[in-house]
């Protein structure tokens, strides 16, 4: 699903590489944590899928995608296998959660009738039914994430990313949409999730993908957040 | 694609910088109706001089002593210049006015100023030949070949007149372009700040629209429609200008030299001819404009 090829990102306006020499693998349905101190690089890693930025060095391949090469009018193609989830969750607040949602396939051309279908489905999936109205303001930290979720999922990409999705809930909620992020991972959904979260990353023990100064320097397939931390 | 999506987009982005659409609206507008002017102008011009162009007359005056002795041009050099006018390829046709004629055409012109009538005398007028040419355009064929030869005065050649007349409105149309000039730039640097600003303001949607993999023409047709738009109806408020300026301004003006034929009205036709290119270069220029402005400070 996601394979990086002894990737290295230099930014023009820094002297030290923002990742070095990376080479990750990732299967498809894998639910995969990546972790690391700010600075390590865990942007830079998402940036690289969704081919807002390009290596300076090595290959990057998603789904069927060789992201690095591929031109820039089918771009657009690989976003829409890729939903995207972040931690100050992006919503429009001048829709409702039902029109934030069905943003996402208007704007890439779905037909009308498709849009009232699979709205009310994927927000009846992450537990919204009934707040369809809603808009964004009269929602709890929690809900809104749902639904930036919900928009993420509604094209059924075959893969999430999520950059600290619970960094602005509290551990309750936090709780609440790590277990609906394993739910969009059972439909076979790859999910890649970067985070500084400890007590998720302990309780769920998963893959763990651990970044330092650009370097992986960890990979262990059912990890913890790391000791001493 | 899906127009009810774009169209709603477009109205929402109009709305929201409204200051700036109105005054896009207006510096369009102005720039438009200045260019309108211009190429008005240029029809007017042209029809002008269509109508002069059947009048243009080349003027051979003749001597005094063949003005006071041959009056019905019987004698040489009289009788030899109208038989060589005759059968010259460049020369329509001819006419003579002998003093007396001339004399009495000059009362004719002057009779609103009896003193001057009084003063003159037929003496001081020479007869000539009124020659019509065959091109208009080129009186110097027929003023150069005869210039100089026994019995002729002078030879004079309305043509000088009307090009100084002509030159005045080429003038006013050459100023009325250059000032379009330069509201037309600054109706660009308008069109580009409000298409950014309008990027701007919806820079979350934007956002979101690539993230989930919207293609670049549904992510910036929006933007461009927003300039297009703006610019057409600054197109359509420049027509109507046109239309209330021949109205209220031009047809009361031009009242007296329209009706005396000495210039040619700008009719209703003549806009509706000209309305097509300013609706031709509002739609270019904006389009441009927008698409230029969106590909250098916008990310796609």
């Amino acid at each position: 699903m996601i394979r990086l090829e002894e990737v290295s990102k230099v930014y023009k306006t820094s002297t030290r590489p923002a990742l070095e020499n990376i080479s990750v693998e990732v299967d498809k349905g894998e639910f995969v944590f990546l972790i690391g101190a700010s600075g390590s690089g865990k942007s830079t890693f998402l940036r690289l899928l969704l081919r807002e930025e390009v290596p300076s060095k090595g290959r990057v391949y998603v789904a069927n995608f060789d992201v690095a090469r591929m031109a820039r009018r089918r771009v657009p193609r690989l976003r829409q296998s890729i939903g995207c989830v972040f931690q100050d969750f992006r919503l429009l607040a001048n829709k409702t959660v039902a029109e934030n949602v069905a943003f996402a396939l208007e704007v890439i051309g779905k037909p009308r009738h498709t849009i009232r279908k699979v709205v009310p489905e994927v927000l009846e999936l992450v537990g919204l039914e009934g707040k369809a109205e809603r808009m964004p303001h009269e929602l709890s930290g929690g809900e809104q994430q749902r639904v930036a979720i919900a928009r993420a999922f509604v094209n059924r990409p075959l893969m999430l990313l999520a950059d600290e999705p619970t960094g602005n809930l509290d551990p309750d909620t936090s709780q609440d949409i790590m277990l609906l992020l394993e739910r969009i991972n059972r439909t076979g959904t790859t999910v890649l999730m970067a985070t500084h979260d400890h007590s998720i990353v302990d309780s769920m023990r998963r893959r763990v993908v651990e970044l330092d100064l650009g370097r992986v320097i960890r990979d262990d397939a059912r990890g913890v957040y790391g000791v001493g931390r | 694609m899906r127009a009810s999506f774009v169209f709603s987009e477009v109205l929402t982005g109009l709305r929201r910088n409204i200051t700036m659409t109105i005054a896009m609206i207006i510096t369009t507008a102005i720039s438009l109706a200045l260019l309108g002017g211009g190429l008005l102008v240029v029809r007017m011009i042209d029809k002008t001089q269509a109508l002069y162009q059947d009048k243009v007359e080349v003027s051979i005056y003749l001597t005094d002593d063949v003005s006071s002795t041959d009056k019905e041009c019987q004698n040489d050099p009289c009788k030899g210049l109208r038989s060589k006018l005759e059968g010259d390829p460049a020369v329509d046709s001819i006419t003579f006015e002998n003093r007396d004629q001339a004399f009495e055409r000059f009362k004719q012109i002057f009779e609103a100023q009896p003193e001057l009538v009084k003063l003159a005398r037929p003496e001081a007028l020479p007869a000539s030949f009124r020659v019509k040419l065959v091109d208009p355009e080129r009186p110097e064929v027929v003023t150069q070949a005869y210039q100089g030869q026994a019995g002729i005065d002078t030879i004079t050649d309305q043509s000088e007149f009307l090009d100084r007349f002509f030159n005045a409105l080429n003038g006013v149309r050459n100023m009325t372009f250059a000032v379009a000039l330069f509201m037309a730039i600054a109706a660009l640097l308008l069109i580009s700040n409000t298409v950014q600003l309008s990027a701007f303001t919806r820079r979350t949607e934007v956002g979101i629209m690539r993230l989930v993999g919207a293609t670049r023409w549904y992510t910036q047709l929006p933007f461009l429609l927003e300039a297009m738009v703006t610019g057409l109806i600054g197109a359509l408020v420049a027509i109507l200008g046109l239309v209330g300026l021949k109205v209220v301004f031009l047809d009361d003006v031009l009242a007296d030299p329209i009706n005396a034929g000495v210039v040619r009205s700008v009719d209703g036709l003549d806009i509706l001819l000209v309305s097509p290119w300013l609706l031709l270069v509002a739609l270019g220029i904006s389009a441009i404009t927008g698409y230029v402005t969106l590909r250098l400070y916008v990310r796609t």
